[in-house]
């Protein structure tokens, strides 16, 4: 996707962090280099080490890069200390202070911001509303619920108005139905302010649901950036494609290829047609992901691309997931979203054949 | 793991007899001190019966006020000047960059509790009588108040740096990100949070050099009489309940300041 000069919040450019020295050094984060534009949700998704963290506290000033650039509205804020950039941060812990009421935890950057009295009340009150906590102003915050806790912290990082919102898992500690209706909050927050959100999770169904781009991480690297459909329909590499949603994988072997469609051939001799990244060029072995709901089982063997043994059945309620053992030995699972008018006619132990919707395989880097 | 967890100390052999001995042994002694406090008699072994004369008498008498005096000008000065050391200490041990001799520094100000008082007697009288010697200087009481708040200061580092240690650091990043200065966020956060650790910290500093006699005794020079070197002198005269009302009394002053150091750590762990 090209690059719109001007239009991005945050620019990170060749960002390296190293902890420790000589032979105990860490790079946390690999040569990262990222945009993020204005008025975007944008979701750092990863594992527990990836290096999203590190990454976001180098944006809010925590930490200083060992190497490169982290611009913000096309100024270098790198070497900035916290209390100098216009970036504000909502915290796991939420780090609400506890002496502090409710209202002095929110007015607390204004007040920091030496902004007039006046002008610090109307905003707390114009806060409190947005985040509906007007009636519990004037109480502790350890008086009040995590859910509520999460609000004022919240509003309180939004209240100076900052040019960018950082969001450091701020969901985990809550527990699964305030977790769903803080997603929407949040969207909605963000729909209302403006803000541009850089939002850190490990959860991908909440990175799904609430980003518009998200860039996956590993082992201190961006891995992909893309929307969720992108991330998820069209993964770029393997880790992707297993750390977002379920994914069977294949091996076969490529036999021809032509315009981004290679054309592989399992073991049986079946072949399918596999779309692969730009830039990759898949050769010989390989292996394929696909989706378990791009899959659909036919009680016939023959009839199927590939071929095996129904081993178990699991209902989800929504859905329900079929593990077939392949004849090759490989584990598959298809999905099968379940409605009143398909009824379910396989039993475990029988032999099946499993289709592949059109564009369902893709070839991807190990 | 789990019969261990369900083993009950209360229920070993002799557990209760070995804790009620321990318990008479620790209170019965100052509990008669107390009683004979109130004896009408003028002997502190004999009772006749009960008066508060003694604290009348006490209370009326001048070298007690003047010892009474010295003890609270020596301990509330010990007291301010040592908490205020040991809270920038814990300060600078705790939130800053590893340094090199970071170590050190924790073991030389806690070395006081380590070297027995005796000894630190002992140097701090030759010091004071070295400077006196060579310089000609005397700082009258101002050489106790200096002893004590030498001796204070590892009492009143501890509670600070445990609550600077228990302390989410998280707090002053969130201040450092809604534009606090590093100043601003010591002041708003790091400080009003520290608050029971300091004031816990004084407590314990006030009733280390209240009570204190070894460095007192060989530190003091005529006419600073403290409360403890009073009571000393006190007993080798042939004693009178007046010596048990003024214990009393002191008594009092500490079991207050124990109370309300414990309180404040109690409310700070809530």
């Amino acid at each position: 996707m090209p690059e719109q000069p001007g239009k991005n919040a945050i620019e990170v450019r060749g960002v390296r962090k190293v902890f420790g020295a000589g032979e105990n050094q860490v790079a946390a984060l690999d040569t990262v280099s990222v945009s993020i534009r204005e008025n975007e949700f944008f979701t750092l998704l990863g594992p527990s080490g990836c290096g999203k963290t590190t990454l976001l506290r180098l944006i809010a000033g925590f930490d200083f890069p060992t190497a490169g650039e982290i611009l913000l509205h096309g100024q270098d804020i790198a070497p900035l200390p916290p209390y100098k950039r216009p970036v504000n941060t909502v915290f796991q812990s939420y780090a609400l202070f506890p002496h502090m009421t409710v209202a002095q935890n929110i007015g607390f950057g204004l007040e920091m911001l030496g902004k007039p009295k006046a002008e610090t009340e109307a905003r707390v009150a114009q806060m409190l509303k947005l985040v509906k906590m007007e009636a519990l102003k004037a109480r502790r915050t350890s008086q009040i619920s995590g859910g509520q806790q999460q609000r004022v912290a919240l509003a309180r990082a939004l209240a100076p108005q900052p040019k960018v919102l950082l969001l450091d898992e701020p969901l985990s500690a809550l527990d699964y139905k305030l977790r769903k209706e803080m997603q929407i909050e949040l969207k909605r927050l963000q729909h209302e302010t403006g803000i541009t959100f850089i939002f850190v999770t490990h959860d991908q169904e909440e990175a799904l649901t609430m980003s518009d781009r998200i860039a996956v991480m590993s082992a201190g690297k961006i891995l992909q950036v893309g929307t969720p459909r992108d991330i998820y329909e069209r993964p770029a590499e393997r880790f992707v494609a297993d750390f977002i949603g379920e994914t069977n994988f294949l091996p076969g072997t490529v036999v021809s290829k032509q315009a981004g469609v290679a054309t592989v051939k399992f073991a049986s001799n079946a072949t399918i047609a596999a779309g692969y990244p730009e830039g990759f060029d898949p050769t010989g072995e390989v292996t394929l992901v696909v989706r378990p709901e791009h899959a659909d089982l036919v009680p016939d063997p023959a009839k199927g691309t590939i071929a095996g043994t129904l081993s178990n059945i699991v209902y989800f309620g929504t859905d329900t997931h079929y593990h077939v053992k392949l004849d090759g030995g490989e584990n598959f699972i298809v999905r099968h979203q379940n409605s009143r008018s398909s009824p379910v006619t396989f039993g475990t132990g029988a032999k099946v054949g499993i289709q592949f919707e059109e564009d369902a395989a893709r070839v991807l880097k190990d | 793991m789990a019969d261990a967890r369900t083993m009950d100390i209360k229920d070993q052999p002799g557990f209760r007899t070995i804790a009620v001995i321990c318990l008479l042994v620790l209170y019965v002694p100052v509990l008669i001190l107390m009683i004979f406090s109130l004896n009408s008699g003028s002997l502190v072994t004999h009772w006749e019966g009960v008066t508060l004369n003694w604290y009348g008498s006490a209370l009326l008498n001048e070298e007690f006020h003047s010892a009474a005096k010295n003890t609270l000008i020596i301990s509330v000065t010990a007291t301010i000047v040592s908490t205020i050391c040991a809270t920038l200490a814990a300060i600078g041990m705790t939130r800053v960059k590893p340094w090199r001799g970071l170590a050190a520094a924790f073991m030389v100000i806690n070395l006081p509790l380590m070297v027995p008082e005796i000894i630190t007697a002992v140097a701090t009288l030759s010091f004071f009588a070295l400077i006196a010697g060579t310089f000609g200087l005397n700082f009258g009481i101002g050489n106790l108040i200096l002893a004590h708040t030498v001796f204070c200061i590892p009492f009143a580092y501890m509670p600070v740096r445990a609550r600077l240690e228990d302390m989410d650091l998280t707090l002053e990043y969130a201040a450092a990100d809604l534009y606090a200065t590093p100043w601003n966020a010591f002041r708003r956060i790091t400080l009003p949070l520290l608050v029971p650790g300091v004031m816990s910290g004084a407590a314990l500093a006030f009733i280390v050099s209240f009570d204190d006699f070894t460095i007192t005794q060989l530190v003091a020079g005529p006419g600073q009489t403290t409360l403890p070197l009073y009571i000393w002198n006190q007993i080798r005269r042939p004693m009178t309940p007046e010596i048990n009302a003024i214990s009393t009394i002191l008594l009092m002053v500490s079991i207050l300041f124990v109370s309300i150091s414990f309180l404040i750590a109690r409310r700070r762990a809530k």
